[in-house]
């Protein structure tokens, strides 16, 4: 499938009903998420027959085998979107900051993940996901993050002994979602993340 | 939920550090979702399951056509029953329970549910403050 073909496909995957204002619901758009897993699959393969695991999932539009969320209405959500496309996804309702998943090492290859920013009194979440991540992927995480945070995320990555590569620099639409936006919609720099574990 | 899913779930209360896998199963309500047969991909995942835990849960649902070890030579009969019992066999309703704590999760349509209150919880991932994120436009 081409890139075109994969965004345009994407463009009838459900959106929340009510977004929750602190858990960042903010939807991964058919633009950003096509080129996500377009990126993974065919520049390094870490898709087709791989355990791919979505954490934070949302409405799913990441979502390839394992998805999981703390919220079970947005699971709903993304449940039925996978059936419409026909995707088998497994789903798991949990706290991705206090579950220490200790038997999913090994167990999954690709993490392909929109984690919350961490800008709604949760600072850090971004990285407690990203950490996370890179605990349980054998292989490579791809993520997105605010660009501001890309010298200090460069760092850590360091110091958790991973390759860092940024792939691209994205805007991120925000539409005018909560009540408290002023604006129609804002645009928030982002880095299209790949981390790859060191043998 | 599939079996191969629920090999990877594990209690996670605080101080519940034995015996906490696998989660036993209860009042389950199950239905067989059909897909494509992927013998290489299923070889690839055997090596990673736990066939004890799969086994025992296996028969706590009522499925007892799998043998006591993984057998080592594999044929295709073989892996097509492991297919269906993993990935085509859903767990729709139900509870798993903690066989050291006795803590129970729910399954609701078809979703583990895994959250622990706050008490129950292991401590909270240490926040870097360190952490430079831009404050948002609101």
């Amino acid at each position: 499938m081409r890139l075109k073909e994969l965004e345009s496909s994407l463009q009838d995957v459900a959106v929340f009903d009510k977004p929750k204002f602190k858990l960042e619901q903010y939807c991964t758009s058919p633009h950003l998420a096509a080129r996500m897993l377009f990126t993974a699959h065919s520049n390094y393969d870490d898709i087709e027959s791989k355990t791919v695991a979505d954490f934070g999932c949302g409405c799913g539009i990441l979502s390839y085998n394992l998805a999981l969320d703390i919220d079970s209405s947005a699971l709903c959500i993304a449940q039925k979107n996978c059936s419409n496309y026909d995707v088998d996804v497994d789903f798991v309702l949990t706290d991705l900051t206090l579950d220490p998943l200790r038997r999913w090492t090994d167990n999954v290859d690709t993490i392909v993940m929109n984690p919350p920013f961490g800008t709604k009194n949760n600072k850090g979440i971004d990285m407690i996901f990203l950490k996370k991540a890179l605990e349980i992927a054998t292989t490579s995480v791809y993520s997105l993050h605010k660009s501001s945070t890309r010298e200090y995320i460069l760092k850590k990555a360091q110091a958790w002994n991973v390759e860092c590569e940024v792939l691209a620099e994205l805007k991120f639409d925000v539409p005018m979602m909560y009540k408290f936006h002023k604006k129609k919609s804002v645009d928030i720099n982002v880095d299209f993340l790949r981390f790859e574990k060191k043998e | 939920m599939r079996l191969v899913v629920h090999n990877m779930l594990q209690c996670h209360v605080k101080g519940c550090d034995s015996n906490n896998f696998p989660l036993r199963l209860f009042d389950v309500e199950l239905e067989i979702h059909e897909i494509e047969f992927n013998p290489q991909f299923l070889q690839s995942l055997l090596p990673k399951l736990d066939w004890n835990a799969f086994i025992s849960t296996a028969n706590q649902i009522g499925i007892t056509s799998l043998p006591q070890a993984l057998p080592e030579e594999i044929d295709e009969d073989f892996l097509k029953n492991l297919h269906r019992i993993l990935f085509e066999t859903h767990i729709m309703q139900g509870k798993m329970v903690c066989s050291n704590c006795s803590h129970e999760y729910p399954i609701k349509e078809g979703i583990p549910n895994m959250l622990l209150n706050e008490e129950e919880a292991e401590e909270e991932a240490e926040v870097e403050a360190e952490v430079e994120t831009e404050a948002e436009e609101d």
